[in-house]
């Protein structure tokens, strides 16, 4: 499946987006390599979102430029997938929102329902495989949002605060299920303003503030010698928001 | 009290005993009622989800004009129908005035603006919560659109009914278009108001009770579905 070339490296040069004359996001300039988890921070309103979404490809520029290594627009969007911070499903059961999301990623039908019982184990929702997924809790919905990215087979996966809404317990079920991605190989890019998630997820850092990329770096750094005045602000949790 | 009295036994005995007069009436008002709904649903649904995910100038005005479109006068309707069909009319040469036809004609305008408006509402309320989804998914266009509509299904049929209530429930229209001409073109609603008139009470209100029993029934059932598919599918 992954024959061809990695997507990846992504480069971000000089990316900006406006919105009502008003800039969302301030000249952002950077590249993300395969590997490493690349966690979006910021406080709410930061630009967090926007930035994923132009990174996606929902979302189109106001001026700058977003070039992936991957030049085949089908592929380009067939190597990515997103989780939404509050996931959408369709009204069918958990498992046919899986066999839809693979039928349009042109699966083929004799291997759709295969591959979705495997991505319902992974996260742990066989027994409600065949529940109407948007009578699901909160917490289920988005594992099984996790579910169908992973039945995708991603080399990208965009996380936009997939917790947010969720309670610790479900929290922790969501990082597992993250953590398994990781391990196989899938580059995670996830948006929180959650510092343990960082922690616990992340191996690189790029803080926003005010739609601007203040800083970029690993982790560990990140936390023990902040280079702006701003990150060091957000960690020790003194930021006005 | 009396006179009530008097007519509602006399409706009683009319439905219970199957009148043939009775049973053609309703027939009919059904058949011109449910042709007018499928009519216009087969343009209204396309129409209000078009203008629900379609960006264009004025589509505002246009929904605004939809909406309004709901409370059309039913004369009204007949009104221009009529002008449109009369002999000196543009399609006076196809002869529907004073037909089956024509009333057909006349309840599917009346309620096209109904499934359309209500169609454009319920698209574009999903369109909003689903088209990020999709489009992360891969499900543009046409693709995207027949997604859509399918997960709506039930909301959409709800707006159907709404039509078909509307339709089965209108007398100007009809009665304009159609002349309520005995056997021919006279339905439910226009036998009521000539028969209420003439002082044939029984008949008038066992037709009343007909139609409103069909109108709870419709309203129930749009209801039930709605409610079951909530349960079924969230």
């Amino acid at each position: 499946m992954h024959a061809s070339a990695c997507i990846l490296p992504l480069a971000l040069r000089d990316v900006c987006f406006s919105a009502g004359g008003r800039a969302i996001i301030d000249r952002v300039s950077v590249e993300l390599a395969a590997g490493p988890s690349t966690i979006i921070l910021g406080a709410n309103g930061a630009g967090k979102s926007v930035l994923m979404r132009l990174m996606h490809g929902l979302l189109q520029p106001t001026s700058g430029e977003i070039a992936w290594s991957e030049r085949d627009e089908a592929r380009l969007r067939r190597m990515q997938a997103m989780v939404f911070q509050r996931p959408v499903m369709l009204r069918r059961s958990s498992l046919a929102n899986i066999t839809y999301a693979l039928e349009i990623a042109r699966v083929a039908r004799s291997e759709r329902e295969q591959i979705a019982v495997e991505a319902l184990e992974s996260v742990g929702l066989m027994p409600l495989a065949h529940r109407p997924a948007r009578v699901l809790s909160g917490g289920e919905q988005q594992r099984l949002a996790l579910a169908r990215a992973w039945a995708l087979h991603p080399e990208v996966l965009f996380l936009d605060e997939p917790t947010a809404s969720l309670d610790p317990s479900a929290t922790r079920e969501i990082e597992m299920v993250i953590r398994a991605f990781d391990a196989a190989g899938t580059k995670i890019v996830m948006a929180t303003h959650n510092l343990g998630q960082v922690r616990r997820l992340g191996d690189e850092v790029l803080f926003i503030h005010q739609g601007r990329l203040v800083e970029c770096a690993p982790v560990a750094r990140f936390f023990s010698h902040p280079a702006s005045a701003e990150a060091a602000a957000f960690v020790k949790g003194e930021l006005p928001w | 009290m009396d006179t009530i009295l008097q007519a509602a036994r006399g409706a009683f005995d009319l439905i219970t005993s199957g009148d043939r007069t009775l049973a053609e009436i309703v027939l009919l008002s059904l058949k011109v009622s449910i042709s007018a709904v499928v009519l216009a649903t087969l343009l209204g649904l396309p129409l209000g989800a078009a203008i629900a995910v379609g960006r264009f100038p004025g589509k505002r005005a246009v929904v605004v004009l939809l909406n309004a479109l709901m409370g059309l006068p039913p004369v009204v309707v007949g009104l221009v129908v009529y002008l449109l069909l009369s002999r000196a009319g543009p399609l006076g040469g196809m002869g529907l005035l004073f037909t089956p036809r024509a009333m057909v004609l006349a309840q599917a305008i009346l309620v096209l603006p109904i499934i359309a408006a209500l169609c454009r509402q319920a698209v574009e309320d999903a369109w909003i919560e689903y088209q990020e989804q999709l489009r992360s998914l891969g499900a543009v266009g046409f693709r995207a659109a027949l997604t859509l509509v399918w997960d709506i299904r039930f909301s959409l049929l709800t707006a159907i009914l709404a039509g078909l209530g509307r339709a089965s429930a209108e007398v100007g229209a009809v009665m304009i278009v159609g002349g309520n001409i005995d056997g021919v073109t006279r339905v439910m609603t226009t036998t009521i108001a000539l028969e209420t008139s003439k002082g044939d009470l029984p008949l008038a209100l066992s037709l009343g009770i007909v139609l409103i029993a069909l109108v709870i029934a419709l309203n129930a059932a749009a209801m039930y579905v709605k409610e079951a598919a909530q349960r079924r599918y969230g």
